[in-house]
Order: C-alpha cells, then sequence, then structure tokens
C-alpha cells in the first residue's frame, strides 16, 4: 500500500501495442489494497490482457459491486468506463448495459461476497440469460474489509486466522456456472499470471458468458497455514490442466506439438484458442466431463485450474432475444419510437 | 547465474553509478540529500573528505559522474533530452551557500610522528598528499615554483571559471593543517632533493608542457604563436593582456576551449577554434564546448593545419586541409583528406592548444628511477603510486600524462595512503578496505528516511552574468551557480541510487506485488539461467550490460528473483509493496580507505 502514484517514467524499451499506447496507459490509479493483495495481481493481469489484445480503453465498461474486489477496477483501465453498483448488482446493471449499447467490452469484476453471498441471485441469472461479459470473480474465502470473517466460498475444514474451523459447505463458483451454462469457464490463481493472462484473452474474444472465478489470496487475513486460499496451499494443490496460448487470427503457429497434446478451437470472431494440454484425458468441450472432473479433484483436495470449458458455438443474449444489431444510443428517435401505427401492430399481433 | 554476493561491497557501490565512475569516490547522493535539506555545510564536509576541493571542482571538475548518472537513462522514455542530474554545480552550491567551515577542518597534529614527506610541486594530487597526511602527524613540505600554491588550478584554468579567492580558500584549508609550504622553489634536481633525506617523497608537479606543432612558418611567425598552456599562464601572471583580433585557437580539448574564451575577452574580435577531428570527437567536455560557442565562437572541424602563412616575419593567416572522419575496419578513426582545395583562414594570432606532455629533466636517470624507455615516463604503479623507489611516488598528471584535478585527488589518496603503510613498515599493496555502512531506511508503511517521490522536472539551467558584461572581463564569473531554490529543485531530480533495493529471497511469497508496482519493469521472477540467456527472459530485456542482474537463492517455487539494477528509481514502491518486508530500502555508504583509516578491522560488512 503507498501513498504516493506510480512515477510515470518506464523502461525505455517498453514496447506500443498495434494502437501505438504502452502497457502503462492501461493501468489506473494507484491501488490502496493492502501490499501484497492478490487483486493487485490481477489487476495487473487485466492491464497485461487488454494491452496485449490492444484493445480501445475507451470501448470497455467496468463494472463491480462492493467490496475489496469491487474497488479494483479503479486501479485498471483508468480511460474506461466505470460503474460501481449497489452490493451484489453488478451483473443486473451490466445486463441492462449491456444489452442498450452491446458494442462496449462488459468487464464485471466482482469477490466472493459480492458473488456468492449478497449477489448470488444476480450472479446465476446474469450467466443463465447468456450475457456477453467478462466475468472476474476475486475469490480468497475472506470477508476482507470485515477483517477476516468466512465468505460462502470458505472451505470445510478452513482455519481462520484466529483459529475458528469452517463447517459451512462452499460454494463453487465453477461448478455453478458450469451448471447454468456458461460458454467459457475457467480457474485461474492470482500468482500465476502467466496461465491468468491467456485466460482473460480468451475470456475477452469469447462472444458469451465468460467466468473466471481467480484465487486470489487475501494476504492480511488468509495467508495462514490452516487456509486453503493462501499463495502456500493453491501453489501445492494446484492441478493445472491446460495451457492456453491465445493466439489472434493473424498470429502465425510455429511450434510443434505431438499429436494429442494440443487442441486448438476456432471462435466465433476468428480467433484461436490453442490449449497445452497438461492432463492429457482432459477434454474442454465436454460440459458434463468438466463438472465431474471438477468435482472429483476437488474431493480430493485438489485445485483444478486452467480453461475447463468453453464452447465455440456460443450464443449471446443478444441472439436469443433477436435484438437489433446497432447499439440502442446509435439508433436515431424515429426507429427508437417508431409511432403509434407500430405499437397497434405489435398489440394486434399479441391479441 | 550464481546469486549475486551482495556482502561484496563492489556490488552495491557499483549501483551508485556517480560515486563508482567519481575517482575520488565521492558519496554523491548522500551530499545531494543534504543539499536538499539545505544542510550546505554538511554537504560541503562530505565532500570536502572525498575530493578535497569541493568549491574548485563544483565549478571545473571533468564530472566523470554526470554521463555515469542513472537519471539520463530513465529519463530515455520521456521523449525529451535525457539529461543527468547536475552533480557538478551542486557541488558548487554546497561550497556556495555553506558557513564558515573552519572549526570542522582537522587540527593540526599535536605531536609530530617523526616522519617527513615532501611534496613536488603545489597542485591538487599534491596538496591532497599534504591534506591526508598532516593531520596524521607527518610534516609535509610543500615545494612550488610559483609564489601560490593551486598549480594548473591557478595559473592555466582562468579566472571567469574560477575565482581566484575559492582557490586560495580551498588551498588555504590545507596549508593551515600545518603544511610547510615552499614558494619560488623549482626542484631542479631529484637526486638534491633525495639528499635531503625525506621519508618519501611526492611528485605532483602536473604535465608542464604544452605540444608545439612543427608546420611551414613556426619559426618565422613565431612571436604571433604562443603554445597554449604557456600563454593562459602568462594571461594569468598579467604578462600578457591583449590578443590581435583574429585568433586561430588549434585543438579541441577543454585548454584550447579556455584559450578561445580567455581571447575573446582580450580583445579577440573574431576568435575561431578550429580542430583536426569531428566536432564529437573533440577531446573537450561537451559543456565546455557549449560555453565557448554560446560565447559567439565557431569550432571549426575536420580540418587539419598545414602551414602558418607569413609577411614580412608576421603571421597572417593558416592553411587547413580539409578531411572526414572514417573509422577504419580495426574500428580506430581515419582522418582521410576529401580532396577540396585547402582552406585559407586570416588571422593576426594563433594558440596552440594540441595536447600537453610529461617533462621530467630534472630527474637524474642514475638515482633507481625506472622509466618506460617508449614514453619517457616514470614506471608507475596504478595502485600504490609507487616508482621503482619504493619512497618515490607519483600522482595527478606526473603519473600516467594529463587528466583532470579529480584524477589528481584520487592520485594523492592512493598515494598518501601508500606512504603511511609503507612508513608504518606494512606491504602498499594490501590495500585497506572501504568503509561500509547499511542502514534501513524504512520509518513506516510509508515512510522513508529519504524523499522517494520521484521529480518529472528536466535539469535546470545554471544562471550566467550578462554576456555583456562577462565578455569584457576576465575576472567575472560567467556562472552564477544555482540559488537555493533551484538548487532544490535540481537536488530532487537525484534518484537516491545509494538508498539500495535488498531482497531477503526467504521472506519472499511471490505475491507479484512488487513485479506489479514497479515502474521502470526491473524485477522478474524467472527460472535461472545462464547470465545472456536470462537478460533477455526479463519482463524488460537487460540490455544494458554494463549494469548488473542482482539474482537471489531459489524462492519456494524454485524460480529465483531477478533484478535488473540499470533503470531502478529507487523509489522504494517494491518495498512499501511487499507484505513481508522481503525488499527494504538500505542506504549503503561506501567510504573510500584513506591515511588514517589503515585500520586491521576495516569492515567488509553489507547487507
Amino acid at each position: 500500500m503507498t501513498y504516493l502514484p506510480k512515477p510515470k517514467l518506464h523502461h525505455p524499451s517498453l514496447a506500443c501495442n498495434a494502437l501505438g499506447y504502452t502497457r502503462r496507459d492501461y493501468e489506473g490509479k494507484i491501488s490502496t489494497l493492502c501490499a501484497g493483495c492478490g487483486h493487485d495481481s490481477i489487476s495487473a493481469a487485466i492491464v497485461r490482457a487488454c494491452w496485449e489484445l490492444a484493445i480501445e480503453p475507451h470501448r470497455v465498461a467496468k463494472l463491480s459491486g462492493i467490496g475489496c474486489s469491487s474497488k479494483t477496477p479503479d486501479y485498471f483501465l483508468g480511460p474506461s468506463h466505470g460503474f460501481n453498483t449497489v452490493h451484489g448488482r453488478m451483473p443486473s446493471v451490466l445486463t441492462g448495459a449491456n444489452l442498450a449499447n452491446r458494442d462496449l467490452l462488459y468487464l464485471g469484476v466482482s469477490g466472493d461476497g459480492d458473488s456468492a453471498s449478497i449477489g448470488i441471485g444476480q450472479f446465476v441469472h446474469a450467466i443463465r440469460r447468456g450475457v456477453c461479459m467478462v466475468y472476474i470473480v476475486e475469490n480468497n474465502g475472506v470477508y476482507g474489509l470485515t477483517k477476516g470473517q468466512f465468505s460462502a466460498t470458505a472451505d470445510i475444514g478452513s482455519v481462520s486466522k484466529k483459529g475458528v474451523v469452517n463447517t459451512d459447505a462452499p460454494i463453487d463458483l465453477v461448478g455453478l456456472a458450469l451448471q447454468l451454462g456458461a460458454t467459457y469457464v475457467a480457474r485461474g490463481f492470482s500468482g500465476d499470471k502467466e496461465q491468468l493472462v491467456p485466460l482473460i484473452k480468451g475470456a475477452i474474444a469469447h462472444r458469451g458468458a465468460a467466468i473466471i472465478d481467480v484465487i486470489s489470496p487475501c494476504v492480511a487475513f488468509n495467508n495462514h497455514a490452516g487456509s486453503t486460499k493462501s499463495y502456500d496451499y493453491v501453489r501445492e494443490h494446484n492441478d493445472a490442466i491446460n495451457r492456453l496460448d491465445f493466439i489472434t487470427p493473424r498470429a502465425e503457429i510455429t511450434v510443434d506439438y505431438a499429436p494429442g497434446e494440443l487442441i486448438e478451437v476456432e471462435q466465433h470472431d476468428g480467433s484461436s484458442l490453442r490449449l497445452r494440454k497438461l492432463d492429457t484425458a482432459y477434454d474442454p468441450s465436454d460440459r458434463v466431463a468438466a463438472m465431474t472432473y471438477v468435482h472429483e479433484r476437488q474431493a480430493a483436495g485438489e485445485i483444478v485450474t486452467g480453461l475447463l470449458y468453453v464452447d465455440p458455438e456460443a450464443q449471446d443474449l443478444h441472439t436469443h432475444l433477436k435484438t437489433v444489431a446497432t447499439p440502442l444510443n446509435s439508433l436515431d428517435a424515429a426507429a427508437l419510437c417508431p409511432g403509434a401505427a407500430v405499437l397497434d401492430k405489435i398489440n394486434a399481433a399479441l391479441r | 547465474m550464481q546469486p549475486t554476493d551482495i556482502r561484496n561491497p563492489a556490488y552495491f557501490h557499483k549501483v551508485v553509478d556517480c560515486q563508482w565512475a567519481c575517482p575520488a569516490h565521492t558519496p554523491v547522493p548522500e551530499y545531494i540529500r543534504l543539499i536538499a535539506a539545505g544542510r550546505y555545510s554538511d554537504a560541503y564536509m562530505v565532500n570536502w573528505q572525498a575530493n578535497v576541493f569541493p568549491g574548485i571542482l563544483g565549478r571545473t571538475c571533468d564530472r566523470p559522474c554526470e554521463p555515469a548518472c542513472r537519471r539520463s537513462r530513465v529519463e530515455e522514455s520521456t521523449g525529451n533530452k535525457p539529461e543527468p542530474v547536475a552533480i557538478c554545480r551542486l557541488k558548487r552550491v554546497a561550497a556556495d551557500l555553506k558557513d564558515d567551515v573552519q572549526a570542522r577542518l582537522p587540527k593540526p597534529a599535536a605531536r609530530w610522528n617523526g616522519k617527513r614527506v615532501a611534496c613536488v610541486g603545489a597542485g591538487p594530487s599534491s596538496l591532497t598528499v599534504a591534506r591526508d597526511l598532516a593531520p596524521l602527524g607527518y610534516r609535509v613540505t610543500v615545494f612550488e615554483a610559483d609564489a601560490k600554491p593551486g598549480g594548473f588550478m591557478r595559473t592555466q584554468v582562468p579566472r571567469f571559471r574560477l575565482p581566484e579567492e575559492v582557490i586560495d580558500e580551498e588551498t588555504g584549508y590545507i596549508l593551515g593543517l600545518g603544511v610547510e609550504f615552499v614558494a619560488g622553489r623549482r626542484i631542479d634536481s631529484l637526486k638534491t632533493l633525495l639528499a635531503e633525506k625525506f621519508d618519501a617523497i611526492f611528485i605532483g608537479c602536473g604535465a608542464p608542457r604544452g605540444r608545439d606543432l612543427e608546420l611551414p612558418g613556426r619559426q618565422e611567425a613565431a612571436a604571433q604563436i604562443h603554445v597554449g598552456i604557456d600563454w593562459l599562464a602568462s594571461v594569468y601572471f598579467g604578462h600578457i593582456s591583449k590578443v590581435g583580433k583574429r585568433v586561430i585557437v588549434l585543438g579541441g580539448g577543454n585548454t584550447a576551449m579556455d584559450c578561445c574564451r580567455s581571447a575573446k575577452r582580450l580583445g579577440g574580435d573574431a576568435v575561431t577554434v578550429i580542430v583536426r577531428s569531428g566536432f564529437d570527437e573533440m577531446k573537450a567536455s561537451p559543456w565546455e564546448k557549449e560555453d565557448a560557442m554560446h560565447e559567439g565562437i565557431p569550432i571549426l572541424d575536420c580540418r587539419v593545419p598545414k602551414a602558418f602563412l607569413h609577411e614580412n616575419g608576421r603571421l597572417v593567416g593558416m592553411t587547413f586541409e580539409k578531411v572526414r572522419v572514417e573509422h577504419g575496419a580495426d574500428g580506430r578513426r581515419k582522418l582521410v583528406p576529401t580532396g577540396e582545395p585547402d582552406e585559407r583562414h586570416d588571422c593576426d594570432e594563433v594558440l596552440i592548444a594540441v595536447g600537453q606532455e610529461n617533462a621530467f629533466p630534472w630527474i637524474e636517470r642514475d638515482i633507481g628511477i625506472t622509466f618506460d624507455p617508449k614514453w619517457d615516463m616514470p614506471v608507475v604503479d596504478q595502485t600504490t603510486m609507487q616508482s621503482s623507489l619504493p619512497h618515490v611516488l607519483f600522482g595527478g598528471d606526473a603519473a600516467f600524462g594529463p587528466k583532470n584535478i579529480i584524477w589528481a585527488v584520487a592520485h594523492g589518496h592512493e598515494a598518501a595512503l601508500s606512504i603511511e603503510l609503507l612508513l608504518g613498515g606494512a606491504d602498499t599493496r594490501e590495500r585497506p578496505l572501504p568503509a561500509v555502512e547499511v542502514m534501513s531506511q524504512k520509518m513506516g508503511i510509508h515512510e522513508w528516511s529519504y524523499d522517494n517521490n520521484i521529480s518529472p522536472d528536466l535539469r535546470y539551467k545554471v544562471p550566467w552574468a550578462d554576456p555583456a558584461k562577462t565578455l569584457k572581463s576576465m575576472s567575472l564569473e560567467v556562472e552564477l551557480g544555482f540559488d537555493a531554490e533551484t538548487a532544490w529543485k535540481e537536488a530532487q531530480r537525484c534518484l537516491n541510487c545509494d538508498v539500495q533495493t535488498v531482497f531477503s529471497d526467504h521472506l519472499c511469497i511471490e505475491c507479484d506485488a512488487c513485479v506489479d508496482i514497479c515502474p521502470m519493469d526491473c524485477i522478474t521472477f524467472t527460472v535461472n539461467a545462464e547470465e545472456g540467456e536470462l537478460r533477455m527472459q526479463l519482463t524488460a530485456p537487460a540490455l544494458n550490460t554494463e549494469q548488473a542482474l542482482y539474482v537471489s537463492d531459489p524462492v519456494k517455487t524454485g524460480r529465483v528473483m531477478v533484478k535488473d539494477e540499470d533503470v531502478c528509481l529507487h523509489c522504494g514502491l517494491c518495498a512499501e509493496r511487499c507484505p513481508t518486508g522481503a525488499w527494504d530500502m538500505q542506504k549503503y555508504l561506501i567510504e573510500m580507505s584513506h591515511a588514517g583509516d589503515a585500520k586491521p578491522d576495516a569492515k567488509q560488512e553489507a547487507a
């Protein structure tokens, strides 16, 4: 935690992306989270992903709820649109914004409290509806802002900093997302950006509901022995099933892999996801198998990370509702309000 | 790569680029912080310990520290002209704004230790030897041909760059330590001096002979052709007070710059510097070239002097062959004639400033001092400054040819230390280790005992006196020096490179906080590799191989922390962000051993 803004000076070799921006241009204000917070690493991963994809910052809307995690949109993508909603209500606001202007990239950032407790009703319905968004849960298993009570994602048997053992069953956000029809489901770890950045890039390119559950240790209240969301515990129990190399449409593939080691998933926009398998039996296109696998490993005390499931043929809410292709803010008054005659026609059709 | 041994005093010393580059290893960031705090006398004393002549050097130093300054590397990204901290001119601020420091100087030794040391010449190297030894009880005698001490600093450096009272003050501090100053005695026989049975003799007589140019017409027009350093001395002594209207200065070093600027003030309306090499290869410091050009003196490069033209025994001009600079296959610079017709420049007087030479006609060749047959120079040990007669030592320009004041001071320190070791019966090759002090600067979560807020300011210019006045006066100082307010702002540009980033691998939890916050992408956690490979696999490739990589022991995941020291701002954000204190900012103060420090318990203790 620091009060000083990061100096504007940067490394002489710092590169520019296709838009002419450096990575530093994607940063936000200086973080006021605790020193060593996993959330700051996730912010840095978002910055890197957006820079590498040359995302135009003004085409991104960052939405969040309440909590440590929900403060973070202030710390990345300073020039983007932002909306801090009421606690747990980010998914609804995001859904509404998305319906009004389908051209923006919607980045929902939330925590385990915001998404798995107060906002779980919102969380599940945004997924069910297939809202096109990147939904990142910064999951640390505790309520950090209120000094470390267990959250709804804390594992049974996990010990709090004060020594209390958790007896409540955890909500598995990845399991929920798979079950509710999310079309891009991943789990990452804030301490492994090499894995996390491509997962975020893949999610940004995905045209459907993309959920990334990121284990993000709370250094102040949940990084001790007995915690199942500490840096040490996650590193020891991390079962990474694959490594994602996000490939943009024009990128050339230069590395050779033995058959069976590599899966390529072509997405709607022409970009492709290249997965290097770490577990050769794992098939990320099989939703049911993914659910089974994640549950099995979880029962064995392992934390499965990587791209767990992806449906390259994903459809989103706009497709389901057959909405107009043009964002509402680009339609003129005549199109938005076609007049009494059209209304009569619609009403007649419903009789 | 092997983990970096930060217990080796040289490792962090090298990170303090300015101090490492300074021949006398002046603790630059330390005194700049004192200046920023308004503690000018303290800043002056830090300088005085290391470089003996802060006021003189603050105006005339060759500033090897400034090209080394990290600030000029980190500013590369701003799109402006990257410039180092104005270290030299801040040194002058300490000298200009200090209070009376007389009470803080060492006192003359209470008791004579029975040893007598002679210094030949009263230039910076001899005076440094005297300063280091006199307070320890040595009886030091300085022999000087002129009436006043200072040597080249007094007689060749013009007064509009270095006022006489500054020389008087700083040489006075030394003579006030109980040093015997024998003015007006030129040593013309070393054999005779040896017979006076001094315990040690230090020769710091400079490189007193200016190189001449034997070209057609040199003899015939001799009255209007002068050797630069002799001419400057004549100006100082008042033998010369005016010069012809049109003056050509030959040569591209700092002496040439002093010559042309002096000539401009003595009646030279049209003064031109003409140099053989290309402009960029000139030996003069860039700022001295700028100063000359600022005073309306053109510098013509790539012209090789061919002849002095004369009519009726009077110089009327010179001819030059035009050349271009080419680099041969061996990388050596060659001047290739362009084939254009020779160029004629009319003039009334010529000053030759094409270099200096050592001359030791007064050292007999049969008294045991070995001379290098090729250069006819005494063989001097680079470390101990001793000649083949162990108690005869050399320093300054007399040792290895013309350099500058700060090198002379460095030589003086080493020679004084050698004399102390030698006369104490110790091995002069066993140099005592520097004293190193390492101290955490942490005072609170966001509190450091140094100012870690990086100033975005560009280098401040030193104000100049009105050229209408300065160009008419030989004694009016051109540069006015920073005022206290500007000095503070310039001091804020210093990155405090002596406040080191110290990493403790056993405390690290690999949360990446330091990697994410580092504005310069200096820090990477990666698998270890050989240096060449490692340099390329960092977040930002470490292409400046002059700068070290700081490599830790393996952390928990088996990776290592690698920090590229090159463009670190020493802002301490890594340490502020670190949840476990694995990073700490520690001030690393290294003081080189001088005579009097030759204690057996010299520390070699780092982090």
